[in-house]
């Protein structure tokens, strides 16, 4: 089996000088290729369950009792591996900043207020058609230090591990329509625009509830290898002979 | 099934901190099997100033060598008191750490054996997507015949291997990931 290796057409460069703090933190050296061996083809995905319904509601998980401001908007999707075959049960987090782009976190100084009822934090696990839904709000743009006048626009963080040590990926996801992404280096170091458009939900209309909430669509495909998990370590094997 | 357009990466940006799945660095209970090890080191930045903002993440085998996994079918028992998953954020001097055990030995094909490792993937805001490396443990004999250090030019495999702090009184193992310049870790493309 070839090393599966991370496409640079739609995974983004390690250095992009225009967002700023890649410039100390990437690598200098190219990664070194390895064939996959037991050890990527496992990961803790499959043993990372515990969740509880209440984790994809972000309005209302604050503890509270009350609910979040902002536009409610429903996310969902589906989790898929590369060969487009769905992944079920796997674990989907996010975390996200309020309506007023300010994010729960002793880091956050933007001068915008916090939301006693929003937490920004959500989890759940697909079902067995690798299907995810959260009910959250929209998060805010909000500033950041990287260039004269900078500033996000509004996304949601995503961390999934699906199944294989290789197929872990921390994203955001962007929305339609939004201005501030043409001027984000973050979304535009992704190199292929066809690859950076996939950051980008869909709106849609038949994930919309009448009278209660915004839905849009963010499918999700995870790298690694294309077949069911049991083949290729099979297979690996069995070319070592 | 038709073949999909892969999702890319982005950072995970600075304020990942109790919003993902909280501090897990202890991977041990009272029955996990196993010799007890802590592993710590400090992320470093290419002037060498500490990363404050890391996330460090760690997969293992328990001690017998066996993965928590569907796709490891070896008749080898798993430990109901371990996982194998630790995840672990750097503070304000870069540092992080975690109590698990040393893993057994795992197989590269089915004639051969990788030496004792963990597998790492570190995030940081400035990382567009995370970094795989692995941290192998000093003195181990099974290192010198790892296939995978083997791929690693001899100059730089040093930087995946722990080192046994001295005098600690039980096994601390010091790992320091290095993202850019002097030292710097070796990371892998999968």
């Amino acid at each position: 089996m070839s090393p599966v290796g991370r496409d640079p057409e739609v995974f983004p460069p390690y250095l992009y000088d225009a967002y700023r703090a890649t410039i100390r933190r990437s690598p200098a050296q190219p990664p070194l290729e390895i064939t996959p061996t037991l050890s990527e083809l496992t990961g803790p995905g499959p043993a990372l369950s515990a969740v509880i319904p209440e984790d994809a509601d972000l309005t209302r998980n604050a503890g509270t009792g009350g609910e979040a401001i902002g536009e409610r908007i429903i996310v969902t999707g589906r989790v898929l591996a590369a060969g487009g075959v769905p992944v079920p049960r796997t674990l989907v987090e996010i975390w996200q900043c309020n309506a007023a782009g300010r994010y729960r976190h002793r880091v956050d100084q933007h001068h915008a207020p916090l939301d006693p009822n929003f937490i920004g934090i959500g989890r759940c696990l697909t079902d067995a058609d690798g299907v995810y839904r959260f009910t959250t709000i929209k998060p805010g743009a909000y500033p950041w230090q990287n260039h004269e006048n900078a500033w996000r626009p509004a996304h949601i963080h995503f961390s999934l591990f699906g199944p294989s040590w290789i197929a872990r990926l921390i994203t955001q996801m962007y929305f339609p329509g939004d201005p501030l992404q043409a001027l984000d280096p973050i979304f535009n170091s992704v190199p292929n625009p066809n690859a950076r458009a996939r950051l980008v939900a869909a709106y849609a209309h038949d994930v919309t509830q009448a009278g209660w909430a915004l839905g849009y669509r963010f499918d999700i495909v995870l790298r690694g290898p294309a077949a069911t998990p049991f083949e290729p370590f099979e297979r690996a094997a069995r070319a070592g002979r | 099934m038709t073949p999909r357009r892969l999702t890319p990466s982005q950072t995970i940006g600075p304020f990942f901190h109790g919003m993902i799945a909280g501090a897990a660095n202890v991977l041990v209970a009272e029955a996990t099997e196993g010799e007890r090890i802590r592993i710590e080191g400090r992320v470093y930045d290419g002037d060498h100033a500490p990363v404050p903002d890391a996330l460090v993440e760690i997969w293992q085998a328990n001690a017998r060598g066996r993965y928590r996994h569907p796709v490891d079918r070896r008749p080898i028992p798993l430990d109901p008191a371990f996982v194998g998953f630790g995840r672990a954020a750097t503070d304000e001097t870069g540092l992080y750490w975690f109590e698990t055990i040393k893993p057994g030995p795992v197989p590269f094909t089915a004639e051969r054996r990788q030496a004792p490792h963990l597998n790492v993937a570190v995030s940081a805001r400035g990382l567009l997507d995370h970094l795989f490396t692995r941290i192998y443990l000093e003195s181990e004999p099974a290192n010198a015949e790892d296939p995978v250090l083997q791929r690693v030019p001899a100059p730089r495999r040093d930087t995946l291997i722990a080192r046994r702090a001295a005098g600690a009184g039980r096994a601390v193992y010091r790992f320091d990931i290095v993202l850019q310049g002097e030292q710097e870790t070796v990371f892998f493309d999968l």
